[in-house]
């Protein structure tokens, strides 16, 4: 009877994190590498795998070891294994695709220092069993990388007239280029952030809307 | 009474697990370190090579080449070559010289300019440039290395005369460089850095094929007396002085 449960509730710790929890469009978490790598949607999908191998490994590993690390020293070892896992993924990055290495350039070091990873250790890891917390770290690190994307497509879309790096509008089209230049990253964040209050606005009067008729 | 052994107990736990910690995380990385440098080290040797072969059309083997004491020497598998200046020596399939991709620096608009150019000593010519690393204005600037019309400008490029950089449109000369328009300040720089990598260099390659005997690959003896039958353009001006001199006392007027 347990085994159901569990993996339901697990299932439901992944989704929050796409939707109803999103690190970026609820949370407005991690706003650093948000906005630095998202000129391209390649720049988007790689710092988004970086950040989940980050995120699950530190989760996993924060969840198993929870009952041995003593409170007063929690977020030190939080940050040594978070330091770990991005170093690790630092150099395997920079083995296997120096090109993408090279675009992102310092902003994969700084995944250490990305408040999501940290908060979801503090918030979530360090209180819960080992499924939960990977089924969390994989939900957020998948709404965090699905943010990413949107940006970064948008913005490598008007900015370059192109998309993971394949030329959709023909040599006559006049890239915005504001839209890669930091400046478009904050305008392009904006919209988006409204775009999806919007959305959850609307959600929310819906369901006002519904209650007050099931309570009628 | 019982808090403060307590407290003693816990602070050796925090300390053992701060210990254990970073020794198991430092253990980690060493192994991925020790796992991940050979496939590192190979992949910016290969991507200088790539850079080499792009700035030296025809050029099929490379090898560097340090100044050491004041002059240029072969550089071999010495260790030290590290520490000194280097450029690459391009050799097409005959052994003949195709010329030196000439590494160099200097200030752009936003940030430092890596380049590699190659440098023909038999005509004198910058036959290619490449731009290893910049962090000039995406859209504008990064054109020096986007925009093909731009590189057309390093394909054959005199030195004779200092090369210039001449509005858009405006080349009429050999040494001249056409700007870009929207990035006059990248595209002077990297004119600049070239001219400084000139003044630096082109004063030290020796005249003609210093190095013909000792090259790496076993076959070299037999290219230098295959090249001048296969290429009459380019070995005899190698071997003449004139050409190879030029620069240097070109260079030693200004």
């Amino acid at each position: 009877m347990s085994a159901p449960t569990s993996s339901a509730q697990a299932y439901a710790e992944f989704v929050k994190g796409l939707w109803k929890e999103n690190p970026v469009f609820v949370q407005v978490l991690g706003m650093c590498p948000m906005l630095a790598v998202t000129n391209s949607a390649v720049n988007a999908v790689a710092m988004g795998a970086a950040t989940l191998f980050v995120l699950v490994g530190s989760s996993f590993l924060v969840s198993l070891l929870r009952n041995h690390i003593p409170k007063q020293v929690r977020i030190s070892a939080y940050i040594i294994i978070i330091a770990t896992f991005v170093t690790v993924i630092d150099y395997l990055l920079k083995a296997a695709a120096p090109d993408i290495h090279r675009e992102l350039g310092a902003f994969i070091a700084l995944i250490v220092v990305n408040c999501l990873i940290l908060g979801r250790q503090e918030a979530f890891a360090s209180r819960n069993t080992v499924k939960m917390a990977v089924a969390d770290a994989l939900g957020m690190s998948a709404g965090f990388a699905f943010a990413l994307l949107c940006l970064g497509s948008v913005r490598e879309i008007l900015g370059s007239g192109s998309l993971f790096g394949v030329s959709l509008f023909g040599p006559n089209f006049e890239p915005w280029v504001v839209m890669i230049l930091p400046p478009g990253g904050f305008i392009m964040l904006g919209l988006i952030l409204l775009f999806f209050a919007w959305l959850q606005e609307r959600a929310k009067a819906r369901r006002g809307a519904s209650a007050a008729q099931g309570g009628a | 009474m019982s808090p403060p052994p307590a407290t003693e107990a816990s602070s050796l736990r925090m300390i053992g697990t701060m210990t254990f910690g970073g020794l198991a995380s430092g253990l980690l990385l060493v192994g991925v370190f020790e796992f991940t440098k050979p496939i590192i080290a190979a992949n910016d040797a290969a991507a200088l090579e790539r850079a080499v072969f792009d700035v030296l059309p025809g050029t099929t083997q490379m090898g560097p080449v340090v100044l050491r004491d004041g002059a240029l020497a072969l550089g071999g598998d010495g260790t030290d070559q590290e520490d000194l200046p280097t450029i690459y020596l391009g050799r097409d399939t005959n052994g003949a010289i195709t010329g030196y991709a000439i590494p160099y620096q200097g200030t752009g608009f936003q940030d430092v300019i890596k380049l590699i150019y190659g440098y023909q000593p038999a005509g004198g010519v910058v036959v290619g440039m490449q731009i290893l690393d910049s962090k000039e204005t995406p859209g504008l600037g990064d054109k020096i290395f986007k925009d093909k019309a731009f590189a057309a400008n390093f394909e054959a490029l005199a030195v004779q005369p200092e090369i210039v950089p001449v509005p858009n449109g405006s080349k009429t000369e050999a040494h001249q460089v056409d700007c870009i328009t929207g990035a006059t300040i990248s595209s002077k720089a990297v004119v600049k850095i070239i001219n400084a990598g000139n003044a630096e260099w082109l004063g030290l390659l020796p005249p003609g094929d210093p190095w013909a005997a000792e090259s790496p690959p076993e076959q070299v003896p037999v290219g230098v007396l295959d090249g001048p039958q296969d290429e009459p353009a380019e070995p005899p001006l190698e071997q003449a002085p004139p050409p190879s001199q030029a620069p240097p006392s070109q260079e030693a007027s200004p």
